[in-house]
């Protein structure tokens, strides 16, 4: 098409063309029928690329292609300082964007000794919910508009934006805030916010309830949802899920209680919900709940915020002594941990960057063996997953 | 339509036509990353409602669309597929190009795995930058592509000459 396309360029094009063919004689030569769904597939949230062998209705063996979002995070981290690398992370998972810095920061801050004051902390675990909520609010949505209901999205967009909006007004970014800094935040709230974003809150509790009538109690959604994709917590387990897809086969596991990272969460009133079924209706149930809770853990975070400094006393040029550390929390998508590596640079010498969806949809093979085809949709839109929360 | 492809179009009935073009654009979503989900807000959500400009963002396949707004991170691996999409759609196609991502590469610049710039693909009509870019600005390249459907010579738009300089939103 044009002619400054590299050498370098044209080689990866050429390799992706022919392991696009690979794929495509190796399915055409085996025997039953193939289903390719993806690589860009409104079911799979992006690029995700699900290859079935079906033998009548009922899927014999299913494959997962992955890589089709990759874009070299744990790379780019080596060659970006500090505050570049918070930027970039934002966009793992990018529906919960807030949620992603956390980690990252508070592990920087682990090795450099810094401690945030307790208003940046309670900040903090405030954006950290909100973040959920502007995740798991449109999961809602979208797993009923895979399941053939097209409103309950339209609800979902429509009361995300309440959300959004109060991410908005204190960092400036619609969903990618980049508001955490080492050692505190950038900014105060301003002035009336917490009010607003009770109001807000008090209108998503409204949005969970409408949705547990209109979706959860539909027997269709009934029908096609429960019994469907069990997970057993074996199973669970043993394939590193996380997150509300583990709590959904029954696991009590949830790192806001169990693991001590500094968070305001042992102060707060609030519950983890689990759900004892494993199916995909208990999935999406767990999710809903969280919602509710976060919703009211914000209340809480509001109503107990202490005064004080958001800001603790850090250089301006920012090196991380040598060390290395590992913070892992829980993010709306299931446990998220970065394992730094730094040599007393401005950047970190390396970064691995545990997600949870990959771990998440490594279950796929398992669950889908023995499924019909149309339950193929709704055991993937409940085990939920963000393309570039999988590739990185 | 003979007449398109014969070049000698009476200029009303090109209005006519070119006015109709604009008021029903088939777009279909390439949903990549973060873009996505902007795209959905502008395309499917209440508050925005891209329905009113006249756009129908739900065709069933490629085949069917008139505009496809390719929004997030183009790697070389999803290449090879929007290089196929794109030769799917019937003329005259248009395409958005949403995100920095999308235009030139983005934050991920510097990355191995990244296209910088989905026009090294496919050519590009409008550019919406941001990252990512605000529903609303979604919204105005459209309203600018809607402009210069209005003023097309249909005849080489037809032959797929003629694109004219893309527009950059902003």
């Amino acid at each position: 098409m044009t002619g400054t396309l590299t050498e370098a360029q044209q080689l990866a094009y050429a390799n992706a063309q022919a392991a696009d063919g690979r794929v495509n004689v190796d399915l055409e030569t085996d025997e039953g029928m193939t289903l390719n769904m993806g690589p860009q597939h409104p079911a799979t949230h992006g690029t995700l690329r699900v290859i079935a062998k079906l033998d009548g209705e009922q899927v014999v063996s299913a494959d997962v292609m992955c890589g089709y979002m990759h874009r070299g995070y744990e790379k780019l981290c080596e060659v970006r300082s500090y505050p570049q690398i918070n930027t970039l992370v934002n966009r793992i998972d990018w529906l919960g964007s807030f949620a992603n810095e956390v980690p990252f920061i508070l592990a920087a801050e682990q090795l450099m000794g810094v401690e945030a004051p307790p208003r940046a902390m309670w900040i903090r675990t405030l954006f950290f919910e909100l973040s959920r909520i502007a995740n798991l609010s449109l999961f809602i949505g979208d797993l009923a508009l895979q399941l053939g209901a097209q409103t309950p999205a339209f609800y979902a967009f429509r009361d995300r934006e309440f959300v959004l909006n109060q991410i908005e007004s204190v960092t400036g970014g619609r969903f990618h805030p980049n508001f955490d800094r080492i050692g505190g935040l950038k900014d105060d709230l301003p002035k009336g916010w917490i009010a607003d974003t009770k109001a807000a809150m008090s209108r998503l509790r409204a949005y969970c309830d409408e949705m547990e009538d209109l979706v959860y109690g539909n027997e269709i959604f009934q029908t096609r949802t429960r019994g469907i994709g069990i997970i057993p917590a074996g199973v669970a387990q043993s394939y590193g899920l996380s997150g509300a897809n583990l709590r959904g086969s029954g696991v009590d596991w949830d790192l806001r209680r169990d693991a001590n990272i500094g968070l305001a969460y042992d102060q707060l009133d609030w519950k983890v919900w689990t759900h004892p079924d494993g199916d995909s209706f208990s999935r999406s149930w767990v999710r809903l709940q969280e919602v509710r809770e976060a919703t009211k853990m914000v209340d809480q975070l509001c109503d107990g915020m202490p005064a004080g400094p958001i800001m603790a006393k850090v250089p301006r040029i920012i090196k991380v002594p040598e060390g290395e550390a590992y913070v892992v929390t829980e993010n709306p998508l299931g446990q998220m941990g970065y394992y730094l590596v730094s040599k007393g640079d401005t950047g970190p010498f390396r970064v691995k960057i545990r997600t949870a969806s990959f771990n998440n949809i490594s279950v796929v093979p398992w669950v889908l063996r023995g499924v019909y085809v149309p339950d193929i949709i709704a055991i993937l839109a409940s085990l939920y997953f963000i393309l570039g929360d999988i590739d990185k | 339509m003979g007449l398109v492809e014969s070049g000698k179009m009476p200029k009303p009935l090109t209005k006519l036509l070119n006015l109709s073009r604009k008021y029903s654009v088939w777009a279909y979503q390439w949903g990549l990353a973060c873009c996505a989900i902007e795209m959905g807000a502008a395309f499917a959500s209440p508050r925005y409602d891209v329905m009113r400009l006249g756009v129908i963002p739900f065709p069933a396949s490629p085949r069917q669309a008139d505009l496809v707004v390719i929004s997030g991170t183009v790697t070389d691996k999803i290449v090879p597929a929007i290089r196929r999409l794109y030769e799917q759609m019937p003329d005259p196609k248009y395409v958005i190009s949403m995100g920095s991502c999308a235009n030139c590469g983005g934050p991920y610049w510097d990355s191995y795995s990244v296209t910088k710039g989905v026009d090294q693909i496919i050519p590009v009509d409008v550019y919406v930058p941001g990252c990512p870019p605000r529903p609303e600005a979604l919204l105005e390249g459209i309203v600018l592509l809607q402009e210069r459907i209005q003023n097309e010579d249909m005849p080489t738009r037809w032959r797929g000459e003629n694109r004219g300089e893309p527009i950059v939103v902003g």
